[in-house]
């Protein structure tokens, strides 16, 4: 199973406001962690919000809005994407984040294989997802 | 409600328990492993700590440091042991002497940092109450890299037959539970304890150093770790019987070894050449099969189905292979040229921009490499595709005559198609009826016999 740890955080703390060398070093050794457990897909950390934009939807209008966003607590910051056995080991691996503060959340990925292959819906919804192109985990 | 509650709170821990157990028990074992210097008893020694934590966490909390929890209870147990067997010498002294430091040092940081495990939590351990509540930082989770990868060559040793060395990684290294192994290969969960006893056993036996290989004997051994996790991702992938849930588990728990492996031994070009394959296949696993199970051949299959991260993640082993090899000098090993052969199929958007040229060239290399039927076999598929179907029925007539894939159902299957690229119908329909008859999977036997129906009609 395939799992996002989506690390959320305000922008004022060490999390996200650059890394420093001592936090760096310790995610650093915690993805190391994860690599050698053989479970780390992938995983990187997002630039502050000041550089990013946000993007509102409404029919055919798109709204974009610059940064810096100004909700604490809700921001990503960076993500892991690891391929573990349960929900448990996720939360395992979640609970070693080397982080002062700050939020996790852990959300487990969408894989097609998890449908009732024979329901008529998932079916329209596979044929859905192809034409849209909308991702695909199998 | 207090019934309810508690038992969904035992549930909960039991779960949490089995993580951890998952995350720790290879190092684990490792580390008892060197300490014991017998496999067996190491494992028994885990296994106690984890039902030490089954009976202690539910209560008292899933400890902030797990790992080290497992660790001291474990090494605790080995010094009763060795007390009560009066072989009790130099190494249970030193191993108690390494528990009081751990102890003193953890107590420390306990106090410092958070509550103390409860008072029937730590009544209830053999010896001195157990305070390894420290803050979660890595310390104590640094590389024992070296017992991991001697632990691997352990369990793979040559004293062992393929499917007890097949058993005893799954047992030690996979943290899965005779019962488990025993499903995902279709055996008697007792056949299956059988032979993870009897494999430890053998060790103990055969006086079986816990030592990584030798220099001289280092590759043959190695060649033998990779096989026998290419044999747990096979099975997985093949299904070459029964149809259980846990096959795709043996196709993620060898992907999982082997990504460990890498890592343990980063140099080795084989061990990157192994992953890439199993990246690189494992992306196609979802797009294999129709909604209702039947079989879809490579080359119809939906590409916008395939993982493209485990593609990606599979060429990049596979150029970490390729950067391994050319700095070791030599002709590319096996699982290199197949990860090479797979990565022609990931690259390739469609099935008409397959390189066949190139995938027939790496052909050519692999048979010499590792001459074999099957890859002959193979071959010819590649030649047909890239020089046409007369070409390869020539090889194939050659291995029919040669008569060593006697009862391979790939080999009548292959030949049927050219048969039928030749407008040779008739044989190929006889041949397709062959194939179906040999082939052990139900699944497959209907697609031949579709295929041979398909062609009567003509």
């Amino acid at each position: 199973m395939k799992f996002m740890m989506l690390l959320q955080s305000d922008e004022s703390n060490s999390v996200t406001n650059g890394p420093e060398e001592e936090m760096l070093n310790a995610m650093g050794r915690y993805n190391e962690e994860l690599i050698k457990a053989g479970v780390m897909l992938a995983g990187e950390g997002l630039h502050p919000t000041s550089e990013g934009v946000r993007l509102t939807y409404d029919g055919e209008d798109r709204t974009v809005v610059d940064g810096p966003f100004t909700e604490s607590k809700e921001l990503l910051a960076g993500y892991w994407l690891i391929d573990v056995a349960s929900k448990e080991e996720a939360i395992e691996w979640a609970k070693r984040i080397p982080i002062p503060e700050g939020q996790v959340e852990v959300r487990q990925v969408f894989a097609l294989e998890e449908f009732d292959q024979s329901n008529e819906y998932v079916q329209k919804e596979k044929v859905w997802r192809e034409e849209t192109g909308a991702s695909r985990t199998a | 409600m207090a019934e309810p509650a508690a038992s969904e709170a035992v549930g909960a821990a039991r779960r949490a328990v089995e993580a951890v157990w998952r995350i720790e028990s290879g190092r684990l074992i490792a580390a008892l492993a060197r300490v014991t210097g017998d496999v067996g008893m190491a494992e028994e020694l885990a296994q106690d700590a984890l039902v030490a934590a089954l009976e202690q966490w539910p209560e008292s909390g899933v400890p902030r440091n797990p790992g080290a929890w497992l660790t001291t209870v474990a090494k605790r147990r080995a010094v009763d042991q060795w007390r009560r067997q009066a072989a009790f010498g130099q190494r249970a002294a030193a191993l108690a002497e390494e528990l009081r430091t751990a102890d003193a040092a953890a107590e420390v940081a306990a106090a410092a940092s958070g509550p103390a495990p409860s008072a029937a939590a730590s009544t209830a351990m053999a010896g001195a109450p157990l305070a390894v509540q420290t803050r979660p930082d890595l310390a104590v989770l640094q590389p024992i890299d070296d017992e991991l990868l001697r632990l691997i060559f352990v369990a793979c040793h040559p004293v062992l037959s393929q499917d007890a060395r097949v058993a005893l990684t799954l047992r030690l290294l996979g943290g899965l539970s005779a019962e488990q192994i025993a499903r995902a290969f279709v055996v008697p969960t007792a056949t299956m304890q059988q032979r993870i006893v009897r494999a430890k056993k053998s060790l103990a036996a055969a006086g079986v150093p816990f030592e990584v290989p030798e220099r001289a004997e280092f590759p043959a051994r190695l060649d033998s770790v990779l096989a026998v996790i290419y044999l747990v991702f096979n099975e997985g992938y093949a299904a070459s019987s029964g149809d259980d849930w846990m096959r795709p588990e043996l196709c993620r728990e060898a992907l999982r070894l082997g990504r460990v492996l890498a890592e343990l031994l980063p140099r080795e070009p084989e061990v990157h050449g192994l992953v890439a394959l199993m990246e690189i296949q494992s992306s196609r696993l979802g797009a294999r099969t129709t909604a209702t199970g039947e079989p879809i051949l490579l080359l119809e299959q939906d590409r916008s189905r395939w993982n493209q991260l485990l593609i990606r993640r599979g060429l990049a082993a596979l150029a970490r292979a390729e950067r391994c090899q050319q700095a070791r000098g030599g002709a590319a090993g096996s699982y290199q040229l197949q990860a090479a052969i797979a990565a022609c199929h990931g690259r390739a958007v469609t099935a008409d921009a397959t390189d066949w040229a190139r995938i027939a060239e790496l052909y050519d290399q692999l048979a010499r490499r590792v001459p074999s039927p099957v890859v002959e076999l193979n071959r010819a598929v590649a030649l047909s595709m890239a020089r046409g179907p007369a070409v390869a029925l020539v090889l194939v007539d050659a291995l029919v005559a040669e008569g060593r894939l006697a009862s391979y159902h790939l080999l009548p299957s292959v030949r049927a198609d050219l048969l039928q690229k030749l407008g040779r119908t008739e044989e190929a329909r006889a041949e397709f009826e062959r194939a179906a008859a040999l082939t052990g999977n139900e699944r497959e036997r209907a697609l031949l016999r579709n295929r041979a129906r398909s062609l009567g009609r003509d």
